[in-house]
C-alpha cells in the first residue's frame, strides 16, 4: 500500500471524527456560540391542541429583571410572510400561530432574556388569552363532513388528494384469480436525535445580511423558502452549520420554520438570540414521519403471479401541511411497486390535517410506511394462495435481465439482482432449516414465527417528485415552472507539498463525511487518507450549492461522493496535462497513475503529485501557456436522470435505487406477549461499499429505528390532542438492550450512474423492519388466527389480541392451518374451516389487530 | 427544561440538614440521587422554595448488619448494593431487584433512601421494603421513628413522612437461610420502570410452605402485599395447584390502573402471570 494507496475503497477505514467526538470535542451548534453577547430564547407554546387566540398579555414577563424582550404571533404576521407549501389549497403556514393553533406545542410567542433560565421564567409569564375550538387528531374522522375544520379557508381537513393511474388497475382487478384486501395504520414515529434543533441568529444593520448558525441539514430548497419569509434577497441571507451535527435521520429538515422564528425575534428586539431546542419541545413539536390508515389490495393469478395493486391511504401531516410534505405520500412514487414487476397500480393519496404536530421527512421517508403494507400483503396473498411466502415473492422479482428497470410509475431502478440477494439471505437464515424449527416448536404449543421483507432502497431524492402532488392539468399550465434535480458539489485543492484539501457542501450528521472522503481521494490522487483534510462547515455564502444540495435522502453515498471523485479527476486530468508539457510529450501518452503522471508505457521518468504540485505553486512559469494557475477543482455532480413529473405522473423520484432481503424469526410469549428476536438476517444491495463499517453502522442505526417503529416508539395523542407521551419515559427509544444480534451480508451491483458504482445507504433497514417483523409475528401467531396490520406492536395490545383469540372457541383448532406445517402449493383447505376462523377484526374493523384476513367477507375469491 | 428559582441548602451533617429542611415549612424538598427529583424539576412539575442536597453527608452512606437487620444509610447508592458481599448473602433478593433498576448510571447516583422516600409504585425497592416487611427510619425536629413498610406508603409518589422529616435509614430484615427468593418484572424495555414486578420469598420445610411473601410493583398506587395469594402457599404448600391458586388469587388482589403502556386488564393478567414464574422460580433456589 505504501506509496501508492490504491484501494483505501471498500476498506473499513477508521472514522477519522471519531476522536473528537468520543473525547466530547466536537463542535456542535450549542458548544461554540460564535456570536458575542448572544441572548438566549424561549419559546411559549400552546398548551393547546386548537384555539383561536384571543391576545397575548406580556407585561409580567417583560417586568422580569434580565428580560429583553419578546415576539408575539402579532409580529409574526406583521413582519413575516407564510411558507410556500407543497399544494394548491390556501394553507398559511407561519413560522407561528398567528391567529389560531392547530397543535399542542405550537409557537406563539419567543420570550428573550440573558440566559435560558430567565427566559423560561418570563416564558411562564406570558399570558395567551385562548378560546378553545373542537380538535380532531384521527385522519379519517377529521374528513368526515361535521368535523372541526381546522382552515376555514381550505374548507375541509384535506390538504391535497392525488389519484394516480399506472397502466390498467381495473382490468387487473377484473382478471385476478383471487383479490386480498387489508387495512393498515402506521404511527406516528420520529427519530429523536440525541442533538436537537438549534438556532442562532444575527442581523448586521449596516449590510442587511441575517447570518444564521443552526444544525440545518438542507434540503437547501429550504434557504430560499425562508429568505422569502423574512423578505430578503438570498445574497442576504447567510446559513452557516457547524462541523458536527449530533444526528438527524430527516428530522433537522424541520428546523427551517424556527430559523425565520429566531431571525426574527433577533431582527424586532435587536440583539443576537440563541435557541436551543430541549427535549421536551422536541418531542412535542419538531418534526416526525405521518401516522396512516392504508387500504391496500392486491389483485393476482393463481400461481402468485401479481397483476394489479390499489393504494388508498390517508397520510396525517397534523396541524399544517409543512414542506417537504406531502412528500408523505409521493416521495416513493417510482418505487411505488418495491421490487416486484406487476405493471397496473392505483393510488389514491390524501394528505390530511389534524391537531397533531407536524410532519416530514423521517428515515426512509415514507418508504417504512409502504414496506410494512406492501409485504404484509404478500404474506397474506400467499397464505391466501396456499404458497410459501418466499414463492410468492420470487414469482413476482424483477430479474437481473430487466435492468435497468423502469418502473410503471416512472422510477428507473439503475443495477440490481433481487433474485441473487433475496436467495443469499435466505441462505444466511437457513430459511428451510427455520421452517423445520418452527414446525417442531409450533407441534410443542410455542409460537414462532419467520417473517420476510424485500424493498427497494431509493436513495438521492430528484426534488421533481414533490410536483406529484399536483394535477397535471396544474402543471401543464404555461406558468408553471418544472422543477427537477439532485446535484452536489466538492472542492479539492491541493496544496505546494501534494497534500489536500477538500471541501464539500454537505451536512453531514454523523454519516463520517470525512472518513469517506479522504478515502476516496486518496485513491484518486495516490494518497493516503491522513494526507486528505475534509472540510465540512456548510457555509451558503462560501461555498457552491443548489437547490437539492444538503444531506438528506441517502444523498451522499450516489451524489456527493460523486462530485468529490469528480473534482478529483478534474486535477488529474490537469496535472497530466502539466506533466506532458514538463516532460514535452503529447498528453495522451501519459496517465495518472499510483500518485504520479507516468509513460502509459510504464517506461522512462515520472512526476509525482508532490513535484508537480510544488512547481505549480512555486513557478507558475512552468505552467503551460493557457492553464489556470493553482491546482483546485470544483466538480459539482447532478444526475441526468432526475427528470420532471411527466404528463402521466410518472417521475423518477429518487437516481439510485438499492435493495434489501430480511428474513427475521421471533418467538412470542403468548403469557406477556413478549415479542423476542431469534434470528434477524439483512441483506443489503447498495452498489460500491466505500467503508463497510460504515455501512454496517448504517445498517444497525436503520434496523434499530425501524424496530423502534415496530415496537416501542411512537407520539401518541389522546381525543384532546394532548401529547401522551412528551418524554423519554413514555416515547421509548430501543437501546441497546434491545437490539438484536444482526447478520448483515451485501450484493454489489455497482451504479452505472455513479462514477463509483456507489449508491445511498443511510436510511437502510429502517423501511424494512416495521414490516419484517410484524409479518414474522403475524406468522408466530397465524394459530390463533392473529395477524398484525398496525403497529407498534405493543405487549399490551398484543396481548389484547392473544386473549381474545385464544377465548374464541375456533381459536384453538387454528394450529391446523398454519401453512408452514402444511406443504404449501396446491393444497388448500376446504372452505367450511375458512369460514370458521375467528372474526374479531372483521367485526370491529378499527380492532388493534385484525382477524386473519381469510376470514374477511369482503374479500373475492375463486381459490379451490 | 431549566428549573425555576430555588433555593440550594448542601449541608454536611444531618442536624444542619434538619434544620435548613425545617426553616421552609414544607416547601423544600429533600435532594439524594437526583434521579426522580432533577428530571421533575426540570420540567418545572415540581417547583420547592429550596432544596436540602443531602450528598455531603458522609455519615448517611453505609451498610450494617445489627439485630438481625441490614441497615442501610438512606444515601446508600444503589451500585454499591448492587455489589455488596453483606446484600449478596443476607439479601439475595435486594440484589437482584437492584439489576432491574434503570441503568448503571442510573445506579451510579440513585440511592435507597431516595428511591423509597419517592415512593414510585412501579420501582423494585419499595416492592422488596414491601416483601421483606422492612422499616425506614424518619428523623425530623421532634427526633426519630420508625415506620413500617405497610405504613409508608400512601399513594402515587407519596409517604407518611413529614414534610419536615428526612428519611435517614432504611432496614430490612435479613433473609432466612435457604429462603428462595425472585424478582420477576415485565417492562418494555431493559430499566423501564416495571408494567409489572413481582417480588417473591419462600421458606420451605419439606414439602411446606412455612413463609411466603409477595409484592408487586406497578400494581396500583402503592405496592401491594398479596398476603391472600401467600397463605394460599402457606396453607397449601408449594405444589402447582397451589402456585396456580395463589396466582391466580394475586390477580384479584390488585387494582391496576391503565395508562400509555399498558391496559389495567394487562397489567392484572401479567400479575398473575409473573407471580407463577416469581414463585416457581424462588421455589427453585429454595433449600429445606
Amino acid at each position: 500500500m505504501e506509496g501508492t494507496g490504491l484501494g483505501w475503497i471498500g476498506k473499513s477505514v477508521k472514522r477519522v471524527e471519531d476522536a473528537r467526538l468520543l473525547t466530547g470535542r466536537g463542535t456542535f451548534i450549542d458548544d461554540h456560540p460564535p456570536v458575542a453577547n448572544a441572548c438566549h430564547a424561549a419559546i411559549v407554546r400552546s398548551p393547546l391542541a386548537h384555539a383561536k387566540i384571543r391576545g397575548y398579555e406580556l407585561s409580567a414577563a417583560l417586568a422580569l429583571p434580565g428580560v429583553v424582550g419578546a415576539i408575539t404571533g402579532e409580529d409574526v404576521a406583521r413582519h413575516t410572510k407564510p411558507f410556500s407549501v407543497g399544494v394548491t389549497a390556501p394553507i398559511h403556514y407561519y413560522c407561528a400561530a398567528t391567529d389560531r393553533v392547530r397543535f399542542v406545542g405550537e409557537p406563539v410567542a419567543v420570550v428573550v432574556a440573558k440566559n435560558r433560565y430567565i427566559a423560561e421564567d418570563a416564558a411562564d409569564l406570558v399570558q395567551v388569552d385562548y378560546e378553545p375550538l373542537p380538535v380532531v387528531v384521527d385522519p379519517e374522522r377529521a374528513l368526515d363532513a361535521d368535523a372541526p375544520v381546522l382552515h376555514e379557508a381550505v374548507g375541509s381537513n384535506l390538504a391535497g388528494n392525488r389519484r394516480l393511474v399506472y397502466g390498467d388497475p381495473d382490468r387487473a382487478f377484473r382478471d385476478a384469480d383471487v383479490v386480498v384486501n387489508e387495512r393498515f395504520t402506521f404511527p406516528k414515529y420520529a427519530s429523536t436525535p440525541i442533538e436537537t434543533y438549534g438556532v442562532i441568529a444575527r442581523w448586521d444593520l449596516l449590510d442587511g445580511v441575517c447570518t444564521v448558525w443552526s444544525n440545518f441539514m438542507g434540503p437547501f430548497i429550504m434557504h430560499p423558502l425562508t429568505a422569502r419569509v423574512l423578505g430578503l434577497p438570498e445574497n442576504r441571507l447567510r446559513f452557516i452549520v457547524p462541523a458536527d451535527i449530533g444526528g438527524s435521520f430527516g428530522i433537522k429538515s424541520s428546523i427551517y420554520p424556527y430559523i425565520a422564528l429566531i431571525a426574527l425575534a433577533a431582527k424586532r428586539l435587536g440583539v443576537p438570540v440563541k435557541w436551543i431546542e430541549d427535549r421536551r419541545e422536541h418531542l412535542l413539536a419538531s418534526s416526525s414521519g405521518t401516522d396512516r390508515v392504508a387500504y391496500r389490495e392486491v389483485a393476482a393469478r393463481q400461481d402468485g403471479t401479481i397483476l394489479g395493486m390499489r393504494f388508498k391511504w390517508l397520510d396525517n401531516v397534523g396541524g399544517y401541511i409543512r414542506s417537504p410534505e406531502p412528500g408523505c405520500s409521493f416521495r416513493p412514487t417510482g418505487n411505488f411497486v418495491g421490487p416486484y414487476r406487476f405493471q397496473h397500480l392505483e393510488v389514491d393519496a390524501s394528505v390530511v390535517m389534524t391537531n397533531k404536530s407536524l410532519t416530514g421527512p423521517n428515515r426512509g421517508y415514507a418508504c417504512g410506511h409502504l414496506y410494512f403494507e406492501t409485504e404484509g400483503m404478500m404474506d397474506r396473498l400467499a397464505d391466501r394462495l396456499g404458497l410459501d411466502p418466499v414463492e410468492v415473492r420470487r414469482k413476482n422479482l424483477i430479474q437481473p435481465d430487466q435492468f435497468p428497470y423502469r418502473t410503471p410509475s416512472g422510477g428507473l431502478y439503475d443495477s440490481g439482482d433481487y433474485p441473487a440477494a433475496f436467495d443469499r439471505a435466505l441462505e444466511l437464515a437457513g430459511y428451510d432449516e427455520l421452517r423445520r424449527e418452527q414446525a417442531t416448536a409450533r407441534a410443542a404449543g410455542r409460537y414462532v414465527g419467520i417473517g420476510l421483507a424485500l424493498a427497494v432502497d431509493p436513495s438521492v431524492s430528484n426534488m421533481g417528485y414533490v410536483a406529484t402532488a399536483l394535477d397535471p392539468q396544474f402543471r401543464a399550465k404555461p406558468e408553471y415552472l418544472a422543477k427537477s434535480g439532485a446535484v452536489d458539489s466538492a472542492t479539492i485543492k491541493i496544496d505546494p507539498l501534494g497534500r489536500v484539501i477538500a471541501i464539500l457542501g454537505t451536512t453531514p450528521q454523523g454519516q463520517g463525511h470525512q472518513t469517506v472522503v479522504s478515502q476516496i481521494v486518496a485513491d484518486e490522487l495516490g494518497l493516503v487518507p491522513q494526507d486528505v483534510t475534509v472540510v465540512d462547515e456548510m457555509d451558503t455564502f462560501t461555498r457552491v450549492w443548489s437547490i437539492s444540495s444538503g444531506t438528506y435522502s441517502s444523498r451522499f453515498g450516489s451524489v456527493g461522493t460523486s462530485a468529490v471523485a469528480l473534482a478529483a479527476r478534474k486535477l488529474t486530468a490537469k496535472l497530466v496535462d502539466y506533466a506532458a508539457h514538463l516532460m514535452e510529450l503529447p498528453a495522451p501518452s501519459l496517465e495518472f497513475r499510483d500518485g504520479a503522471v507516468r509513460l502509459r508505457d510504464g517506461k522512462g521518468p515520472s512526476y509525482s503529485i508532490k513535484d508537480l504540485a510544488g512547481r505549480a505553486h512555486w513557478n507558475t512559469e512552468s505552467l503551460p501557456e493557457g492553464m489556470e494557475p493553482g491546482l483546485q477543482a470544483t466538480a459539482v455532480f447532478g444526475f441526468t436522470v432526475a427528470k420532471a413529473v411527466d404528463a402521466e405522473d410518472r417521475v423518477n423520484s429518487s437516481n439510485t435505487y438499492g435493495f434489501i432481503a430480511e428474513v427475521m424469526a421471533v418467538e412470542v410469549d403468548p403469557e406477556t406477549a413478549a415479542i423476542k428476536i431469534l434470528r434477524y438476517v439483512t441483506v443489503h444491495d447498495a452498489g460500491t461499499i466505500i467503508n463497510p463499517m460504515i455501512a454496517e453502522g448504517q445498517i444497525y442505526g436503520g434496523a434499530l429505528h425501524g424496530l423502534g417503529g415496530a415496537l416501542y416508539e411512537e407520539l401518541a395523542y389522546d381525543e384532546n390532542g394532548q401529547l401522551l407521551t412528551g418524554t423519554f419515559m413514555d416515547y421509548l427509544v430501543p437501546t441497546a438492550s434491545e437490539a438484536p444480534q444482526i447478520e448483515i451480508a451485501h450484493v454489489v451491483s455497482p451504479s452505472p450512474l455513479t462514477p463509483l458504482g456507489s449508491k445511498g445507504l443511510g436510511e437502510s433497514s429502517s423501511m424494512t423492519v416495521p414490516a419484517v417483523i410484524a409479518n414474522a409475528v403475524s406468522d408466530a401467531l397465524a394459530p390463533l388466527g392473529i395477524r398484525i396490520n398496525e403497529l407498534p406492536m405493543t405487549p399490551s395490545k398484543l396481548w389484547k389480541a392473544i386473549d381474545q383469540a385464544q377465548r374464541t372457541p375456533t381459536g384453538v383448532s387454528a394450529p391446523l392451518a398454519s401453512g408452514a406445517l402444511q406443504p404449501r402449493r396446491g393444497v388448500s383447505e376446504p372452505r367450511e374451516s375458512r369460514a370458521l376462523r375467528p372474526r374479531a377484526g372483521v367485526s370491529e374493523p378499527r380492532a388493534s389487530f385484525s382477524g386473519h384476513p381469510r376470514s374477511d367477507p369482503t374479500s373475492r375469491t375463486s381459490l379451490q | 427544561m431549566k428549573p425555576p428559582k430555588f433555593e440550594y441548602h448542601a449541608p454536611k451533617s444531618l442536624e444542619e440538614a434538619l434544620e435548613a429542611l425545617g426553616r421552609y415549612g414544607g416547601d423544600a424538598k429533600v435532594l439524594a440521587g437526583g434521579q426522580s427529583l432533577m428530571p421533575l424539576l426540570n420540567f418545572r412539575l415540581a417547583r420547592p422554595t429550596a432544596l436540602v442536597d443531602l450528598n455531603r453527608i458522609g455519615s448517611l452512606a453505609y451498610i450494617r448488619e445489627h439485630n438481625g437487620q441490614i441497615r442501610f444509610g438512606a444515601m446508600t447508592r444503589q451500585r454499591t448494593i448492587e455489589f455488596s458481599p453483606v446484600v449478596a448473602q443476607r439479601l439475595p433478593l435486594l440484589k437482584e431487584a437492584t439489576h432491574w433498576v434503570g441503568h448503571l448510571p442510573i445506579r451510579t447516583r440513585g440511592t435507597i433512601g431516595g428511591s423509597i422516600a419517592h415512593a414510585d409504585p412501579s420501582a423494585e425497592y419499595p416492592a422488596v421494603l414491601a416483601a421483606l416487611e422492612g422499616e425506614v427510619v424518619a428523623r425530623g425536629a421532634r427526633g426519630e421513628r420508625v415506620i413500617r413498610a405497610g405504613d409508608l406508603f400512601q399513594t402515587y409518589l407519596t409517604t407518611s413522612l413529614a414534610p419536615d422529616e428526612i428519611l435517614t435509614e432504611v432496614r430490612l430484615p435479613v433473609m432466612p437461610a435457604g429462603a428462595g427468593y425472585a424478582l420477576e418484572e415485565f417492562a418494555r424495555r431493559h430499566g423501564d420502570f416495571a408494567i409489572i414486578g413481582i417480588a417473591a420469598v419462600v421458606v420451605r420445610e419439606g414439602p411446606r410452605c412455612t413463609m411466603a411473601r409477595l409484592a408487586t410493583a406497578g400494581a396500583g398506587p402503592v405496592p401491594v402485599r398479596l398476603r391472600a395469594a401467600e397463605q394460599i402457599l402457606e396453607r397449601e404448600g408449594l405444589g402447582e395447584a397451589a402456585i396456580e391458586a395463589a396466582a391466580r388469587r394475586a390477580t384479584e388482589l390488585v387494582t391496576p390502573d391503565a395508562d400509555i403502556h399498558a391496559s389495567a386488564d394487562y397489567r392484572r393478567h401479567l400479575t398473575g402471570v409473573l407471580t407463577k414464574r416469581a414463585l416457581t422460580r424462588a421455589i427453585g433456589v429454595a433449600r429445606g
